[in-house]
């Protein structure tokens, strides 16, 4: 046992220092995207093409923007389920601001985002201060976020179309060729790397997750650290929501549904342990990248949806098996 | 201390779901306009069972400390099988009956090899294989239809004598013949003991894998008699996402109601089903008080907020504070 460990750490050893440094976890997923392109070059020659790659990173890039606030979560060793419907809530919210004139429409993205920080302070209340088990809690949000939509657009028709705004953000194009919800994803992307790695708040979510008891003994307020996740997963489930809203011009119920286990599934298959505690941001984006390309090249290769689904979690166990799994403790 | 209260404490869980379901049933039954018939009772009892057998399905899962976020996966998957090959005569029914009872145990099979000896975590491991199984469902069932074996399905969603339910009958004898043998054998010792503290049953040389597998295989088991018995309800297969992820979310709300702990080692399947009997009434009792039909998932989604949130009273009795972090 401790002999395959030394020859391991000499392989290790005998590495560059930038490989050195990077998790293994990244690397395959990483090296696997690269595989998933060869791939697709092979099925058909679009595959490469600037064009493709750029549509393919603007769908990842709803993803992405849900997947980051789902690894805050996961990093605690928690888990926010309440993702379907607080991004539908999110989506819904900025559209009905939306409708009310001008001042309306230049409220409508925070109006979104901040109705998805409700729900994330509810969760968080719950996890932190109640010591609910985030599992349960933040199932029942999402059970009370679809409640409310289903009155909300059941007594009457509200207003669900988005506003031009929206619309901008996420299809328009600031930067010449390069679709705004990249540029969003980006930005959003820089400002995790940052809190995770530059602040006393992204210590602390690692400190939690590793064990919640020695942080606290430690001075950290791990309540607070806690509560303030799952308000930043909430609001960037509602982000994301708000940005699909703006590429399909309008809010529809359900619409949140594909992307709870497409974002839990990238957050892992990027290297970050479920358990809490350890992963870097990057592996995330990775994850994203993976996961988009992998439902992309199965709706180019025309499979029948059941077809997709068992591809989607063989290709999912297998990358765990490869990677994921949690050391032997015997 | 006498030897009931140690007997007490252990089933409080139980009790304490068992006290929920009779609250909120009571409730239900006395606002219903019919009251407490025959019928009104045999309409809940058939509701709840399906959601009882997911329930008890996740119960032995999480008992272990792990999840299971494809039962309600498998119970789509066995349901969509039944409709193909519980029909005909006697002998090709038994026969489909105990083949779909044979894939629900393959599935919990499979969830269990990945879980134990691949050491992946249950949560990501039971999506992905989740995904499969709806695969798999979606092949067999591209669109709902089907049949089943009416005899056989009327007999076990009818009544017995007139009154009791056969649905119910179903589920004591499941509860019998599964859960008790499971809880008194030695692997059913080795899953609560690896749910409660994995190192320490390890030190202790319980049978920890044995166990755990046991757990996975007897869950997959009872998703598949889940799926079994809403063939026998509806007498068509369907492979709707929506209707399987529903099911695991709620086998999950039913087992927490129930008094299972999700941390691992303390609760038991029994819990589980009248967590989720009470969970099925809540919608049930909305319809008895006349809610308006679209306020229903919202008030439902309150009530499991707030049965939730009772479980943190127990942090008032806490002294140290270090204790909030179990």
């Amino acid at each position: 046992m401790s002999e395959t460990s030394e020859s391991r750490l000499s392989v290790k050893a005998r590495l560059p220092g930038f490989l050195r440094r990077v998790d293994p976890a990244v690397l395959t997923a990483f090296g696997c995207i690269l595989l998933l392109l060869l791939l697709g070059s092979l099925y058909s020659s679009n595959f490469l093409s600037p064009d493709y790659l750029l549509q393919q990173l603007k769908v990842a890039s709803f993803l992405g923007v849900v997947a980051a606030g789902m690894m805050i979560v996961i990093l605690l060793g928690h888990i926010d389920l309440s993702v379907p419907w607080v991004m539908t809530t999110g989506a819904m919210m900025a559209c009905a601001a939306a409708g009310f004139g001008n001042a309306g429409a230049s409220v409508a993205i925070p109006v979104g985002v901040l109705s998805g920080m409700a729900f994330g302070l509810l969760n968080g209340i719950g996890v932190a201060y109640l010591r609910i088990p985030s599992m349960i809690v933040t199932l029942a949000s999402n059970v009370v976020a679809q409640g409310l939509m289903v009155v909300y657009t059941g007594g009457f028709s509200p207003q669900d179309s988005a506003s031009n705004a929206i619309r901008w953000l996420a299809t328009g194009a600031l930067v010449p060729g390069v679709p705004n919800a990249i540029v969003v994803w980006i930005a959003v992307s820089a400002a995790m790397v940052f809190l995770l790695t530059r602040t006393a708040f992204g210590r602390a979510v690692y400190g939690i997750g590793n064990s919640e008891r020695a942080a606290f003994l430690s001075g950290v307020g791990t309540r607070r650290v806690v509560m303030i996740a799952f308000v930043v997963s909430g609001g960037l489930s509602a982000f994301g929501g708000v940005l699909l809203a703006g590429y399909a011009s309008k809010a529809a119920q359900a619409m949140g549904d594909a992307y709870l286990l497409p974002s839990i599934a990238a957050v892992v298959l990027g290297g970050t342990s479920i358990l809490g505690g350890r992963g870097s941001y990057v592996g995330t984006v990775a994850g994203v990248i993976l996961i988009t390309l992998l439902q992309s090249i199965l709706s180019v290769m025309q499979m029948p949806e059941a077809g997709r689904q068992i591809v989607y979690g063989i290709v999912i166990i297998v990358m765990l098996l490869l990677y994921g799994r949690a050391p032997p403790s015997r | 201390m006498r030897e009931w209260r140690y007997w007490l404490n252990e089933q409080r869980g139980t009790l304490t779901g068992l006290a929920i379901f009779l609250v909120m049933f009571a409730v239900y039954v006395a606002n219903h306009p019919a009251g407490f018939t025959a019928n009104v009772v045999h309409t809940a009892a058939n509701k709840g069972v399906l959601l009882a057998f997911v329930a008890m399905a996740q119960a032995l899962v999480v008992i272990t400390a792990g999840i299971d976020l494809s039962v309600g996966m498998v119970l789509v998957l066995t349901n969509c099988l039944a409709s193909w090959i519980v029909v005909g005569g006697a002998m090709p029914t038994s026969l489909g009956v105990a083949a779909v009872l044979a894939t629900g145990m393959l599935c919990g099979t499979i969830n269990g090899l990945l879980v134990i000896y691949g050491r992946l975590q249950p949560i990501v491991a039971t999506i992905a294989t989740g995904a499969v199984y709806f695969g798999l469902a979606l092949l067999l069932r591209p669109f709902p239809g089907g049949s089943v074996n009416e005899d056989l399905a009327d007999a076990l969603t009818g009544r017995l004598f007139g009154v009791v339910p056969s649905s119910l009958v179903a589920l004591a004898a499941v509860v019998l013949l599964v859960w008790l043998p499971f809880r008194r054998s030695v692997a059913g010792r080795a899953a609560y003991a690896a749910g409660s503290s994995e190192p320490a049953a390890f030190m202790s040389g319980v049978p920890i894998r044995r166990g755990k597998f046991a757990a996975y295989l007897l869950g997959g088991l009872l998703a598949g008699m889940g799926g079994l018995f809403l063939t026998f309800f509806t007498y068509t297969g369907e492979a709707a996402y929506a209707s399987g992820s529903a099911y695991t979310l709620w086998s999950i709300a039913a087992v927490v109601l129930g008094g299972v702990s999700l941390y691992g080692g303390r609760g038991s399947a029994v819990g589980a089903i009248f967590g989720a009997f009470a969970a099925r009434t809540t919608g049930d009792m909305l319809f008895a008080f006349d809610v308006d039909p679209l306020w229903q998932p919202l008030l439902q989604g309150i009530v499991l907020m707030v049965a939730v949130s009772l479980g943190s009273l127990a942090l008032l009795r806490v002294r140290n504070r270090l204790d909030w972090f179990q």
